[in-house]
C-alpha cells in the first residue's frame, strides 16, 4: 500500500498529467495515420523529451507506444490499411466488418479489446512486480550479458527465412557501436583519425535515419491513395457487451500478449499468430476467421495491446530493451542518469510502479478520447502520403539536429535514412541494427565486467540464473538449426521433385525421339508393320 | 518461371544481389583495416581488447552476409536490379533538400528557413493548390512554435538575427 502511495506521488503533478494527455492523444494521432507509426513518432520525440523530468518524458513515449494500437485498428478497420505494422491482422476480420456494414462495431469491438488487453497486462505486472523485484538481483554482469545475447538471438531467428541477413545486420549494428573512442584503454577504433568520429555514432542519429528519415523519403517516394472512406453513425459502446461475451478468447489472448512481449526480440506479432491461431482452432465458427470474426477481432487487438506493458519488463528489469521502441525509451533513462535494470527495482520500485499506473491511466484516457472522437479522428486517414513525407522530413531536423547542433549528425542521419529506405525497398528488417548497437553496447560492458572474476570458462555459467541462460541459448539455437535444416530438406526434396518429373519426362520424349531415329527402329518398325499387314489379310 | 528457392526467398528479388554484394564488400573492406584501426594491447584479457569487439561486429559482418550471398538464388544482375538501383538514387534529391535545411537554418533561422522549406517540397511533391501551401506554411509555424517556443529544444539562434535590434534579437534567438 505504502508503494502504490508513493508511486501515485509521483504521478500527482500537472506536467505528468499534460504528459498522459499529450501522449494517449498524439498516440491515438499517429496510430491512425498510416505510414507514420509509433517508431517514428518516438524517434522525433526523443531529443525533446531529454529536457524533461524521467517520468515525464518516459509518460509521453509511453502513451504514443501504447496507444498507437488503438488508432492503428482505425484505417485498419475502415479501409484495410493498416494504421501500425501490428495492425495487419486486425484488418482480417476488421475490413470485412466494415465491408458488410458494420464499420461502428468492428470498431467499438477492437477498442474494447485493446482496452481489456491494455489493462489486463498493467495489472499483471503490477502483481508480478514483487516476484521482478526478488528476481532482478539474482542477474549479475554475467547473466546480464547472458540475457542480452539470449535477446540478439531471439531478434536474429525471429526473421524467418532472413536470419542470415539480420544477424549480418546485428553484426553491422555491434560495429557500428563500437566506433570511436574505447571507453577503458582510450584507443580509438575505426575512427580514419577523423574527429567526427571519436565520439562514436549516436543511437539516436541511427534511429532517427533508420525509422524517421527512411520513412519520410519511402513516403516522398510514393504515390497518394485515393480513400474511400465509411460514415460512421451511432455509439460506439456495444463491444465491450461484445466482448463479455468472448471472456475465455480475451484472457488468452492477453496472456499471451503479456508472455510473448517480455521474451526479448518476439513481440506483438508472435502474440497475435499465436493468440489468433488458439482463437480459431477453439472457436464454434472457424470458417469465419479472416471473413469478419468477431473473435478474430478481439484475439488480434488484445494480444497487440498486452505487448507494450510487457516489454518494460525485460527494460526495466535487466536494462535490455527486447525491441526497436524499448531500446530507443533505454536512451531516455540513460541520459538522466537512471539505470534500468535490477538496480531500479531494488531501490526505485515506486518509480517502476507509477510508470505501470501510468499505463493504466493512459488506457483509460485513450478509451474515454476514442469513445468520443472517432468521428472527426477518421478524418487524418485522408492526409496524403507525400505531404506527411513532408512533414516527416521537416520533424526529423528537430530530432536530429536538436542533439547536438551538429550538422554531421545530419549527414549520418540521413546515410542511415537512405539506408533504411534501401532495407525497405528490399523487406529487410532495420530492427537488427538498433538492438545490435544496444545490445552490443551492454555486451561488451558485461562481458568485460563478468569475466574479470572469471579464472575458467566453466565458471562463466556455474550461478543458477547464468546456466539456465545458456541452456536456453542452446536451446533456441538448436531449434533454429533444426528448422533451417528441414527447410533446407524440404526445399531439396520440392527441388527435387520438381527436377525428377522435368528430367524423366525430358528423358522419355528423348528416348522416343532417338527410337524413332535410329535406323535399326525404323526397319523393326517396317517389319512390324509388315507383319501386321500380314496378320490383317488373314482376315 | 522462378524455381522453387526463388520462390521461397523472403522478399523481392530486385536490387538484393546488389545490396548483399556492398555489404560484403564494404565488410571485407572494414576487416582488412582492423590491424590499423584498432590496437592490441598486451597482457590484456581477449574479451578486455579494444579490438574484441569490433572483430565481432565485422567478422559477424563478413561470415553472415557471405553465407546470406552465396546461398541467394541469384548469381546474375539484371536490368531490375539497374532500375532499383536508380531508384535508390532518386531518394538522393530529398537527402539533399534536407542536407540543405540543415545547412539554412544555422543562418537564417529556424522559422524563416522552415516556412520557406515547407512549402517550396510542398510544390515539389506536386501539390500546387494554395490550400495545401497554406496547410504547410501553418504546419511550419506550428512545428517551430511547439519545439522551440514551448518545448525548448536546443535550436541555435541563426547569424543574421544578430543584425536585428536589442528586444527582437532575444526574442527571435529564444523562441524562433
Amino acid at each position: 500500500m505504502e508503494l502504490l502511495q508513493s508511486a501515485l506521488e509521483i504521478l500527482m503533478r500537472w506536467d505528468v498529467a499534460l504528459a498522459l494527455l499529450a501522449g494517449s492523444v498524439g498516440g491515438v494521432l499517429i496510430g491512425a495515420i498510416p505510414g507514420v507509426g509509433p517508431a517514428v513518432a518516438i524517434a522525433i520525440l526523443l531529443p525533446a523529451t531529454f529536457s524533461m523530468d524521467p517520468i515525464v518524458g518516459l509518460t509521453v513515449l509511453l502513451g504514443i507506444y501504447g496507444s498507437s494500437m488503438y488508432g492503428g485498428a482505425i484505417p485498419a478497420i475502415l479501409i484495410n490499411t493498416p494504421g501500425t505494422a501490428v495492425n495487419a491482422l486486425t484488418t482480417y476480420d476488421g475490413y470485412p466488418m466494415t465491408a458488410r456494414g458494420e464499420p461502428r462495431r468492428a470498431l467499438s469491438l477492437a477498442y474494447s479489446a485493446s482496452f481489456f488487453g491494455g489493462m489486463f497486462s498493467v495489472i499483471c505486472l503490477i502483481l508480478f512486480a514483487p516476484v521482478l523485484a526478488k528476481v532482478a538481483p539474482l542477474f549479475g554482469s554475467r547473466e546480464i550479458f547472458l540475457a542480452a545475447l539470449l535477446g540478439i538471438i531471439l531478434v536474429i531467428v525471429a526473421h524467418r527465412g532472413q536470419s542470415l541477413i539480420a544477424g549480418a545486420l546485428a553484426a553491422f549494428g555491434i560495429f557500428i557501436q563500437s566506433i570511436g573512442l574505447e571507453p577503458v584503454k582510450y584507443t580509438s577504433r575505426y575512427t580514419f583519425d577523423q574527429p567526427f568520429l571519436s565520439s562514436g555514432i549516436n543511437l539516436i542519429v541511427v534511429v532517427l535515419g533508420l525509422f524517421a528519415l527512411s520513412q519520410a523519403f519511402v513516403l516522398l517516394t510514393s504515390e497518394d491513395e485515393k480513400i474511400r472512406m465509411t460514415r460512421l453513425r451511432g455509439g460506439l459502446f456495444q463491444g465491450l457487451r461484445e466482448l463479455g461475451r468472448h471472456p475465455r478468447v480475451a484472457t488468452v489472448s492477453a496472456s499471451f500478449g503479456v508472455m510473448m512481449g517480455m521474451i526479448p526480440g518476439v513481440g506483438e506479432f508472435t502474440a497475435q499468430f499465436m493468440s489468433y491461431t488458439y482463437a480459431q482452432r477453439t472457436s464454434k465458427r472457424p470458417q469465419d476467421f479472416g471473413n469478419g470474426s468477431s473473435e478474430g477481432l478481439i484475439a488480434a487487438e488484445t494480444a497487440n495491446n498486452a505487448v507494450p506493458a510487457a516489454a518494460m519488463v525485460p527494460l526495466l528489469a535487466l536494462g535490455i530493451p527486447g525491441e526497436a521502441l524499448t531500446a530507443m525509451m533505454l536512451s531516455v533513462f540513460y541520459v538522466h542518469n537512471v539505470v534500468p535494470g535490477p538496480g531500479l527495482f531494488q531501490n526505485d520500485m515506486p518509480f517502476v510502479v507509477a510508470l505501470y499506473i501510468a499505463l493504466l491511466i493512459l488506457n483509460i484516457l485513450v478509451l474515454i478520447f476514442l469513445l468520443f472522437a472517432t468521428k472527426s479522428l477518421i478524418q487524418v486517414v485522408r492526409i496524403p502520403n507525400r505531404f506527411l513525407g513532408v512533414c516527416i522530413l521537416t520533424l526529423s531536423f528537430v530530432g536530429v539536429y536538436s542533439l547536438r547542433n551538429s550538422a554531421t549528425d545530419c549527414v549520418m542521419a540521413a546515410l542511415f535514412g537512405v539506408l533504411g529506405y534501401i532495407l525497405k525497398r528490399l523487406s529487410l528488417p532495420s530492427v537488427p541494427i538498433i538492438l545490435g548497437m544496444v545490445l552490443g553496447g551492454i555486451m561488451e560492458v558485461k562481458l568485460r565486467a563478468g569475466m574479470a572474476r572469471v579464472k575458467e570458462p566453466l565458471d562463466f555459467i556455474d550461478r543458477p540464473v547464468a546456466f539456465l541462460l545458456f541452456v536456453a541459448i542452446l536451446l533456441v539455437l538448436a531449434s533454429h538449426v533444426r528448422r533451417v535444416i528441414r527447410e533446407r530438406v524440404d526445399l531439396r526434396a520440392a527441388e527435387r521433385g520438381v527436377q525428377k518429373s522435368a528430367h524423366r519426362f525430358g528423358n522419355m520424349l528423348g528416348r522416343r525421339r532417338q527410337i524413332f531415329l535410329k535406323d535399326r527402329f525404323k526397319k523393326v518398325r517396317a517389319r512390324h508393320a509388315k507383319r501386321l499387314s500380314k496378320f490383317k489379310d488373314l482376315f | 518461371m522462378p524455381t522453387e528457392r526463388e520462390r521461397r526467398f523472403v522478399g523481392p528479388r530486385r536490387g538484393q544481389l546488389i545490396f548483399a554484394l556492398f555489404f560484403v564488400a564494404v565488410s571485407v573492406l572494414l576487416l582488412s583495416q582492423i590491424g590499423s584501426q584498432t590496437k592490441w594491447i598486451e597482457k590484456s584479457k581477449l574479451f578486455a581488447q579494444p579490438r574484441f569487439w569490433p572483430a565481432v561486429g565485422l567478422g559477424g559482418m563478413v561470415l553472415l552476409g557471405g553465407m546470406h550471398l552465396y546461398l541467394m538464388p541469384w548469381r546474375r544482375i539484371t536490368r531490375y536490379d539497374v532500375t532499383e538501383l536508380r531508384k535508390w538514387a532518386q531518394v538522393l534529391e530529398f537527402a539533399a533538400w534536407f542536407m540543405a535545411y540543415v545547412l539554412l537554418v544555422p543562418l537564417i533561422g529556424y522559422l524563416p528557413v522552415t516556412m520557406a522549406f515547407m512549402p517550396l517540397l510542398t510544390w515539389r511533391m506536386g501539390y500546387r493548390q494554395p490550400r495545401m501551401l497554406w496547410l504547410s506554411v501553418g504546419f511550419a509555424v506550428s512545428v517551430v512554435v511547439l519545439f522551440k517556443g514551448f518545448l525548448s529544444v536546443k535550436i541555435p539562434g541563426a547569424a543574421i538575427y544578430e543584425y536585428l535590434p536589442g528586444a527582437l534579437r532575444s526574442f527571435f534567438i529564444l523562441y524562433l
